[in-house]
């Protein structure tokens, strides 16, 4: 599943722009992406926001209604708590374990092998990634043959099994967002991996003549001129992991207090054909990723500068 | 402890580590490839690894999941419902957004700030903010639950991304390229056509394999636009219901899972270098 809020990144230097053309060209060429931009987001925006006002089949009024329920409803706190519970744990995982392995790659020679294997579940859906992972946390109760690798791992230690995915607040979830780090440590790899060798190898030998030792070295040179991608890279893994829904929809179906705010959203819509409290839970979701827009709108107004 | 000594130990550590982590986290994967050949009655008693110690025992292997799953499953299907909805849903986006970020990226219009300003505001805009509306609209039309409307919705979605890199990388040509012609309305589908399009091919496709697989990944636009209708549900849709109705019957899921995951595969082992390039491209660097 992609991020389609990539992290925007410096853009280009405006140049003066070069061709002359009629002034209708210009929207000749935009017309088709303008029409389904508008079609798909921008209308619907509106729309739904103008529906979280309104009662479940859209015709009362109900004023803030939605969204007091999305703020005290027993469940949506427990989706809210899982949220950040996935932001956190999620993104500082993932860029950690990325920063690690690309430090770690670049010293020994298979490097493109490791990286390959690390990147590879970035092909597979988040709905394959469950299912393999639900086989992993196979749970049978004690003195049956475990199939699943981790309790039979249990067994091998005489230890009791584990329901995985059963087993709250904390077993559950942090198993669920485990699916989504295997998923995605690979791009964070990729990405600060390119970025650590942009640094010049002389800096590095100039502080390992100098008599710094490896751990100074990362922490005075490496790390800082890394903050940067760090930076956009975590803020982009946790603006995407917010929205996070296929996971939690295949493998609990946000059973066992392991709910999501997308879960929660599809099911109103769906399940309970609520399209008042569903909407709401949009807008929720919207005003949430909102700080990155602006950030991105401000950077883009810097550049244009 | 010398200093050789410890050398040697702190390279065999970092070997060690490496190749731990490589283990991890092939397991998941190589256990699904496994079972997805194993007898139903070999999965339910034993764990896959039992495999490892004979694996030249062949009549402990078998076809016969995948026969299941493809013909009687509905995953054949699927997997064919997949590639009708992911090709075309490929490319009719980027072939829009090449228009649109051609026309940003080098023509002088009014409103040119306020349009880029609004792709790059919809690029975080949350896909479930538009569900509601654009399905009421389909119903009317009829374009629910049909492949046409899933085309038109994952086009939609994927503007703002293709857009944003494609002006990038068209707004950096060099533009000397742009001198040359004289331009009015024929002449700049000219250029268009000739010089921007045949410069773009990298991008492209670094693009073309991101919306592939966006596309092809997706569960929670199918389950919206297209419903549970098992005519037209992609692979993830259908594995998802096979999840619910066969949860303990893991041969048969892991076939299910394998099959759905060999086109990316083959995609992402054979074009890496592009999709390297286009997270590199999109995400951080300049």
């Amino acid at each position: 599943m992609w991020p389609p809020e990539v992290a925007t990144n410096p853009f280009p230097v405006h140049r003066k722009i070069k061709m002359y053309t009629k002034k209708s060209t210009p929207w000749l060429y935009l017309a088709p992406a303008l029409v389904l931009l508008g079609f798909f987001l921008i209308y619907p925006s509106f729309h739904t926001l103008y529906l979280s006002f309104f009662d479940k089949g859209s015709n009362v009024f109900v004023g803030a209604g939605n969204y007091i329920y999305a703020f005290t409803n027993r469940v949506m706190l427990t989706a809210f708590r899982n949220n950040a519970l996935w932001v956190v744990v999620f993104s500082a995982i993932t860029v950690f374990l990325g920063l690690v392995l690309a430090v770690l790659l670049d010293r020994v020679r298979y490097e493109v092998i490791i990286k390959s294997i690390i990147f590879m579940p970035m092909a597979i859906s988040f709905v394959g990634a469950s299912v393999i992972w639900k086989f992993v946390y196979a749970f049978r109760p004690a003195g049956a043959p475990q199939i699943g690798i981790l309790n039979a791992l249990l067994q091998t230690f005489h230890l009791p099994p584990v329901a995985w995915l059963i087993e709250r607040p904390w077993v559950n979830n942090l198993c669920l967002i485990l699916v989504g780090i295997w998923v995605w440590t690979g791009f964070c790899l990729v990405v600060l991996s390119a970025s650590y060798k942009s640094i010049p190898r002389q800096f590095l030998e100039a502080a390992r003549v100098d008599g710094a030792n490896e751990w100074k070295i990362f922490w005075r040179i490496i790390f800082p001129l890394l903050v940067p991608t760090i930076t956009v890279l975590t803020t982009t893994m946790a603006v995407f992991v917010l929205k996070v829904f296929d996971i939690i929809y295949v493998m609990t179906n946000g059973n066992f207090g392991t709910e999501v705010i997308a879960n929660r959203m599809y099911k109103e819509m769906f399940q309970f054909g609520n399209f008042g409290r569903s909407s709401a839970i949009a807008v929720v979701l919207l005003v949430l990723v909102l700080p990155m827009m602006l950030l991105n709108l401000r950077r883009f107004k810097r550049e244009e500068k | 402890m010398s200093e050789k000594t410890s050398r040697v130990l702190s390279r065999g550590l970092l070997h060690t580590v490496i190749i731990l982590i490589a283990v991890v986290w092939l397991i998941p994967t190589i256990g699904v490839l496994i079972t997805s050949f194993r007898p139903a009655q070999d999965v339910a008693n034993n764990g896959w690894w039992t495999v490892l110690g004979n694996m030249f025992d062949s009549a402990r292997l078998t076809l016969r999941n995948y026969n299941v799953v493809l013909s009687r499953l509905g995953v054949g299907r699927a997997f064919l419902n997949s590639f009708i909805i992911t090709i075309p849903a490929t490319i009719i986006p980027l072939s829009i957004a090449l228009l649109a970020a051609y026309a940003l990226g080098w023509m002088k219009f009014f409103g040119h700030t306020f349009v880029f300003m609004a792709i790059i505001a919809l690029l975080v805009v949350p896909l479930q903010m538009t569900f509601i509306p654009v399905l009421r609209i389909f119903n009317k039309l009829g374009l629910a639950g049909s492949f046409p409307g899933i085309w038109l919705a994952h086009s939609g979605y994927g503007l703002p991304l293709a857009i944003y890199m494609l002006y990038n990388s068209i707004s950096g040509l060099p533009k000397e390229l742009f001198d040359s012609a004289s331009i009015d309305g024929d002449s700049s589908f000219h250029t268009f056509l000739y010089i921007v399009l045949p410069l773009s091919v990298p991008i492209v496709a670094s693009l073309a394999i991101f919306q592939f697989l966006w596309v092809w990944n997706d569960l929670l636009v199918a389950l919206i636009y297209l419903g549970g209708t098992p005519d037209v549900a992609p692979i993830t849709v259908q594995i998802s219901s096979l999840v619910g109705s066969y949860g303990q019957d893991w041969e048969l899921l892991t076939a299910a899972v394998f099959i759905s995951i060999v086109p990316s595969l083959i995609i992402f082992f054979s074009l890496q270098r592009y999709f390297v390039r286009g997270i590199l491209a999109g995400s951080v660097k300049g």
